[in-house]
């Protein structure tokens, strides 16, 4: 079993490709040790058992046939429940849409199905993927494999602990501030953030739709560019999807070199409120990264201190429309409708039981941002603002191939330690927010553990739009350098999880 | 309700007062497919029948621009004298009500696709200048009906939503305030209205049928002082739904603003609701209007038509219709008067025009769709392109009457064989045996016979009373079951009795 749930995507696929394993035990002993160890991590809000099975199964019957079979066919994933998936729930992690079975396919998921991957079931994550810690989710928090007190990141920590906690070798995310990188970070995972419109949204719960992108998770560089090879791509039903081929991510993650590539390091993203052991691990990846034959450059893009207000004004406000349909009028949740309420108090109330905290505090930001006489101060603003990263990032391309720095300012903290504090909280996505304003690529790959609590530090690398190929190339290349300083994965020193006797 | 507004006599008004209207009208487009999504915009079917993950704004669901829908609005703008904007973007309106899938309506705020335009119609044969603001596109709403509680929504048991509508493209179409109307300003928005129809009908945008919501209108009004150039408190009155009550609610709403001036009043800045009973109510008041938190739609992209787009679709534009009119009335050779019948009937010019392609003169033409048909379509309260008969069948049918095959009567018959199903007029006149004889023995015959029959009768006629023979016509006429040509039976009867 531990051979197999240890194994990489693209190990897997050539195991079932040369027949050496069948997909139906390897989804099986994925099933195990999700049985065996998710009531500790709880990664995932819904097991889709019997069907991840039969989907293992033709993949079987279809390599029998002598059929040729996708680079991914028959490997395990999981898809964050933020995906509309036929045939299971679709959450969102919120008690609005508990019971809410989408009618059709996301076009992610429709990819992943026909290039024969096999969908273990839907990961946690904070309500509408509002949060940096799962601590939101109306089904109670994901677990750090590296830490069952620590929080594994958000919004797709569900996304992230599966992952680390060896229940699927690959993982579907969404990052609208930092939630496939945040996460991956903190979990000493892989998490990519693809240009905006490099990915289809249609068919996912939108949070903020000039933000949402969705994305790949993985253990490796490599597996996470084979994953974005099977997403990627335009699609017709989302307008703002980019019609232009999809960069060859999977040359450049088994390339891996970086020799005469420049190499910036953003100056504004580090110093005070960054953890010692963060910065550290994200010096020694720079020396690293120099010493492969990089060029490195310390650039300064001045606006980047800016995003963040920036970004919880564009957020909720797109929030508070995109979360205006659930009402209970048609589907979800509907409470109050006693035959006496008007439609009015059947939302109001629908709305308030359906609802957590964080959801409604952004719902309110965002309308209020929005009102006549206020759009001009904070909306209109913070689109300038916008634009003013937009022009920080093109201004260090042209000095650089990429830009580098730490994920996140710190790494995993405890349960409780910030919900009570939304800044808090929200500094979480301090590095991660303005490739998200601007729209181009970043990633999140791990560079060690920090000295002061032995946790998982992500090096962030972001790259221009449509250069997604960049950080597979340059998060190949630390990976590389790293695994052979660490003598093998740094996920080999995750703690054993206690399984649970079947 | 009704007879609680006190109204000021409209000339007094008039004596004292400018009128100042303004027109918002919402045209929807009669595209195959809705603005965001490949479903159906047939009118009619089962509810909910035509709707999908987008039109009924599930989760995740995400909308993609209507290419055809942006073409019509193009169209509509240029017809209109409008700019086309080079770049514009789509604005969520948010708020919340159940017809609304996402509890927003994607629309246009303050970048329309169309803007700055001006028409010149003809009211009572006086230029207008109708100065247009803007067209932008949106997106309809569906449709509630509240059960029990007479069907309003205080009081109802409960109400039942059809999305059938949700997300029919929707033009909506702005004047500037128009000037200079005089006592007319009622006319000029009926005029402008029937224009409006006429244009998207010639554009082949919209079937604009007001009465079943394809257009609709709302009417500002204000009243100003005689010599002032400030404009007065206006109302917007909504619920108008034909010709006529554009007329009436702006009449009304003359009268009531009057009214409350005179007794010096403050016109109260609201929207009222017109009731086809001739008056109007207060709806909710504008100084509590709803912030609609307007912000660009994120889901879609700009839409930047180029230039070299907008000039084809500009090659398409079909003629004017007011200059159309005036041709075609010079081609048929009508009378001002003949003219005014063809344009009071809806459609008519257009079936005229086809029968007349088909082979039918322009007269004869005219005859058939104002009088017969016509009559036809009033009874059975349907417009006259929705009669059963084409204008290639009524082409047919006249060539049948002009080489003789047919009387008009006959031809009356071969109508309710067509409509019946029973296929062309040729088929039907073969069928039913319709064709008028002209076996000369057969007729002489009969003519024989009613003279036998008649012997009083056929004695005036031989004593000189012609009119008399009237009645020998009728029994020649009754005993051939029509298939007669009078005209000749009357020749025979004269000839036999001379």
């Amino acid at each position: 079993m531990n051979d197999t749930i240890h194994a990489t995507a693209a190990e897997l696929a050539a195991r079932i490709a040369s027949g050496a394993q069948s997909a139906e035990e390897i989804t099986r002993l994925h099933l195990d040790r999700i049985a065996a160890v998710d009531e500790q991590v709880n990664a995932f809000l819904a097991v889709d058992a019997e069907r991840a099975l039969a989907q293992a199964r033709a993949v079987d019957v279809k390599r029998a046939s002598g059929a040729p079979l996708a680079p991914l066919a028959g490997v395990p994933v999981a898809v964050k429940d933020l995906f509309c998936y036929q045939g299971l729930p679709t959450t969102a992690a919120s008690r609005m849409l508990e019971s809410w079975v989408p009618p059709y396919n996301s076009t992610v998921v429709d990819r992943l199905l026909a290039s024969d991957l096999v969908i273990l079931g839907k990961t946690n994550l904070d309500e509408f993927a509002m949060g940096s810690s799962t601590e939101t989710s109306a089904f109670g928090p994901t677990r750090n494999p590296w830490d069952l007190g620590r929080i594994p990141g958000g919004s797709g920590g569900g996304s992230a602990a599966a992952l680390a906690a060896f229940e699927a070798p690959l993982a579907i995310g969404t990052d609208t501030g930092g939630s496939i990188r945040q996460p991956a970070s903190v979990t000493g995972t892989v998490g990519v953030k693809p240009t905006y419109g490099g990915v289809s949204r249609y068919g996912v719960i939108a949070m903020a739709s000039s933000l949402d992108q969705p994305g790949p998770c993985a253990r490796t560089v490599l597996d996470a560019a084979l994953l974005h090879q099977v997403m990627a791509g335009h699609d017709p039903a989302d307008s703002t999807s980019i019609a232009a081929p999809v960069p060859d991510v999977v040359s450049a993650a088994r390339k891996a070199d970086v020799k005469g590539l420049r190499i910036g390091v953003v100056r504004e993203l580090g110093g005070e409120g960054y953890a010692p052991g963060v910065e550290a691990r994200f010096a020694a990846a720079v020396e690293l990264l120099a010493s492969l034959g990089a060029e490195i450059v310390e650039v300064s893009c001045p606006h980047f201190v800016h995003a963040f207000a920036a970004y919880y004004l564009i957020m909720p406000a797109e929030v508070s429309s995109n979360l205006a349909r659930y009402d209970g009028m048609r589907y979800g949740l509907r409470v109050g409708d006693d035959g006496l309420a008007s439609t009015e108090q059947v939302m109001r109330a629908s709305r308030a039981a359906g609802f957590g905290d964080e959801v409604k505090r952004r719902i309110i930001i965002g309308s209020y941002a929005l009102s006549a006489g206020y759009y001009d101060a904070y909306y209109g603003s913070a689109q300038k603002v916008r634009t003013l990263i937009r022009t920080d990032f093109e201004a260090a391309f042209r000095q650089c191939d990429v830009l580098v720095s730490p994920a996140t300012p710190t790494t995993a903290f405890r349960f409780g330690e910030r919900l009570t504090d939304p800044l808090a909280m929200y500094k979480s996505d301090l590095c991660t927010i303005p490739a998200n304003l601007a729209g181009n690529a970043a990633a999140s790959v791990p560079i060690g553990l920090a000295d002061e609590d032995g946790l998982p530090v992500g090096l962030q690398i972001m790259a221009p739009v449509l250069a997604d190929d960049r950080c597979y190339l340059v998060g190949a290349a630390v990976e590389a350098g790293l695994t052979e300083q660490w003598g093998g994965p740094l996920l080999d020193r995750v703690p054993a999880l206690k399984e649970k006797a079947r | 309700m009704n007879g609680l507004d006190e109204l000021l006599d409209y000339d007094e008004v008039m004596a004292t007062h400018d009128v100042v209207i303004g027109l918002e009208v919402h045209v929807e487009l009669d595209t195959k497919s809705k603005m965001w999504c490949g479903c159906s915009t047939d009118f009619g079917a089962a509810p909910n029948s035509h709707t999908c993950p987008v039109c009924l704004g599930l989760p995740g669901s995400l909308p993609v621009v209507n290419r055809t829908a942006v073409e019509s609005a193009i169209r509509i703008g240029l017809s209109l004298g409008c700019q086309i904007a080079e770049w514009c973007r789509f604005a969520r309106k948010n708020y919340f009500y159940p017809d609304m899938t996402k509890n927003y309506q994607i629309s246009q705020y303050d970048e329309p696709l169309c803007f700055d335009g001006e028409v010149v119609i003809v009211v009572d044969g006086q230029p207008q200048v109708i100065p247009i603001e803007r067209v932008h596109m949106e997106e309809d709403a569906g449709k509630t009906s509240h059960v029990g509680g007479a069907g309003r929504i205080q009081g109802a048991d409960y109400s039942l939503l059809d999305y059938n509508r949700a997300g029919v493209p929707l033009m909506e179409i702005v004047t500037k305030p128009v000037l200079g109307t005089g006592t007319k300003a009622p006319e000029v928005a009926r005029e402008y209205m029937a224009f409006l129809r006429e244009l998207m009908r010639a554009l082949g945008v919209s079937q604009a049928r007001m009465e079943r919501g394809n257009m609709r209108c709302d009417a500002n009004v204000s009243l100003m002082p005689k010599g002032s150039d400030e404009l007065g408190t206006r109302t917007e009155t909504k619920n108008i739904n034909s010709l006529k009550s554009v007329e009436a609610a702006l009449r009304y709403e003359i009268c009531r603003q009057g009214a409350v001036l005179k007794r010096g009043g403050r016109v109260v800045q609201e929207t009222r609701m017109w009731h086809e009973e001739g008056y109007t109510t207060a709806g909710r008041s504008k100084e509590t209007a709803e912030d609609y938190r307007y912000f660009p739609e994120p889901d879609l992209v700009p839409v930047a038509p180029s230039r070299e787009w907008v000039a084809q679709l500009r090659a398409t534009l079909p003629e004017p219709p007011a200059e159309r009119r005036i041709r075609l009335q010079a081609e048929w050779g009508f009378t001002d008067l003949e003219m005014r019948d063809v344009n009071g009937n809806e459609g008519a010019i257009d079936l005229i025009e086809q029968t007349v392609s088909a082979g039918a003169a322009a007269a004869s033409a005219r005859k058939w769709w104002l009088t017969e048909l016509a009559r036809r379509a009033n009874e059975a309260g349907i417009g006259l392109d929705e009669v059963g008969i084409s204008p290639a069948q009524v082409a047919a049918l006249q060539s049948l009457v002009d080489d003789g095959t047919l009387t008009d009567n006959l031809a009356r018959q071969v109508i309710d064989g067509v409509l019946a199903g029973e296929g062309e007029p040729a088929d039907v006149v073969a069928a039913r045996g319709l064709a008028v004889v002209s076996d000369e023995g057969a007729l002489a015959q009969a003519v024989d016979a009613a003279i036998a029959a008649n012997p009083a009768i056929a004695q005036k006629v031989r004593d000189g009373k012609v009119q008399a023979a009237g009645a020998l016509i009728g029994a020649v006429m009754k005993a051939m079951k029509g298939r007669a040509d009078a005209a000749r039976v009357r020749e025979l009867v004269l000839e036999k009795l001379s």
